[in-house]
């Protein structure tokens, strides 16, 4: 009983850590890759800041 | 709270403080370089008939309310790029706990130095950090390269780090190199209207500014996920 418990824990824990780099992947995506124009637009001055290619 | 989400949300915390600081850096250093590279963006070199040269300069740079949703947009798109960069390295260090190491702020600056290396100072050498203005290659080609360069220096450091025998060691600098010898996308021509020091400027200032919130960024959240000493006793 207390190893599957265990057990649990240990797959919860690959999970939330797939799940955090996942959303990072996201996020640096958002920021520095997607196409639309608002999205460009505001983020221009950022994506030449951190080098992301821009233009 | 165990070390895992102590990790995570660490990194998340850390990410937050981190993009402030980037965001609070870029509008103070950088940002001003971008304006003054926009008026050379935008101008056209003229010829005279008698070969003298001159400048015509773009119009005149957009009032203050646009420069403040200008500088808006700088704060929040950074505040996300650093919030993801700080869950992939949380990801990161909390799959290294998994293995028997655990986070301290010690081992949380040499990873947000790492990451600065993976995400920046690597990609800088074939893509330098640009202004507007300057002459580039095919913007697909380079984020595909700026992408395989990243993920090709991050797992060749992880290989490094961790390896604990030579095929390790090898594969890990062969990663490194890798995107190199393949050679970044360039442009026909390096020509533009933008002076040559102020891109140098630009681009030496934007790692600078870089390598500081990343040092930040792993320091914090190794700090974060560190069990407190307190605790460490009880």
């Amino acid at each position: 009983m207390t190893f599957s418990i265990a057990r649990l824990r240990l797959d919860a824990e690959i999970l939330s850590i797939a799940a955090a780099a996942l959303l990072g992947l996201s996020l640096i995506f958002v920021a520095g890759f997607a196409n639309a124009t608002v999205l460009h637009d505001a983020a221009h001055d950022q994506r030449h800041a951190i080098a992301f290619p821009c233009h | 709270m165990p070390v895992i989400p102590r990790t995570l949300s660490g990194a998340l915390i850390a990410g937050l403080v981190a993009g402030l600081l980037a965001a609070a850096l870029n509008l103070w250093t950088l940002t001003p370089l971008i304006l003054q590279a926009e008026v050379f963006e935008g101008a056209t070199l003229h010829v005279h008939d008698d070969g003298v040269e001159h400048l015509h300069e773009a119009p005149p740079p957009p009032g203050a309310a646009q420069a403040g949703s200008r500088s808006l947009g700088t704060v929040a798109t950074t505040l996300v790029a650093y919030l993801g960069f700080g869950l992939v390295l949380g990801a990161g260090m909390a799959a290294a706990a998994r293995w028997g190491h655990e986070p301290t702020a010690r081992t949380g600056l040499l990873w947000g130095l790492a990451g600065f290396a993976a995400v920046q100072l690597a990609p800088a050498v074939g893509l330098p950090p640009e202004l507007p203005g300057l002459a580039s290659a095919d913007l697909g080609a380079r984020q595909m390269w700026w992408a395989l360069c990243v993920a090709a220096t991050a797992t060749g450091l992880a290989a490094l780090a961790f390896g604990r025998s030579l095929p390790f060691l090898v594969l890990g600098a062969a990663l490194v190199l890798l995107p190199h010898a393949l050679g970044a996308p360039q442009p026909a021509s390096h020509e533009g209207l933008v002076p040559p020091g102020l891109a140098a400027l630009f681009a030496t200032r934007s790692l600078g500014v870089a390598a500081l919130s990343w040092a930040v960024l792993g320091a914090l959240t190794g700090a974060l996920a560190e069990r407190s000493p307190a605790r460490r006793t009880a």
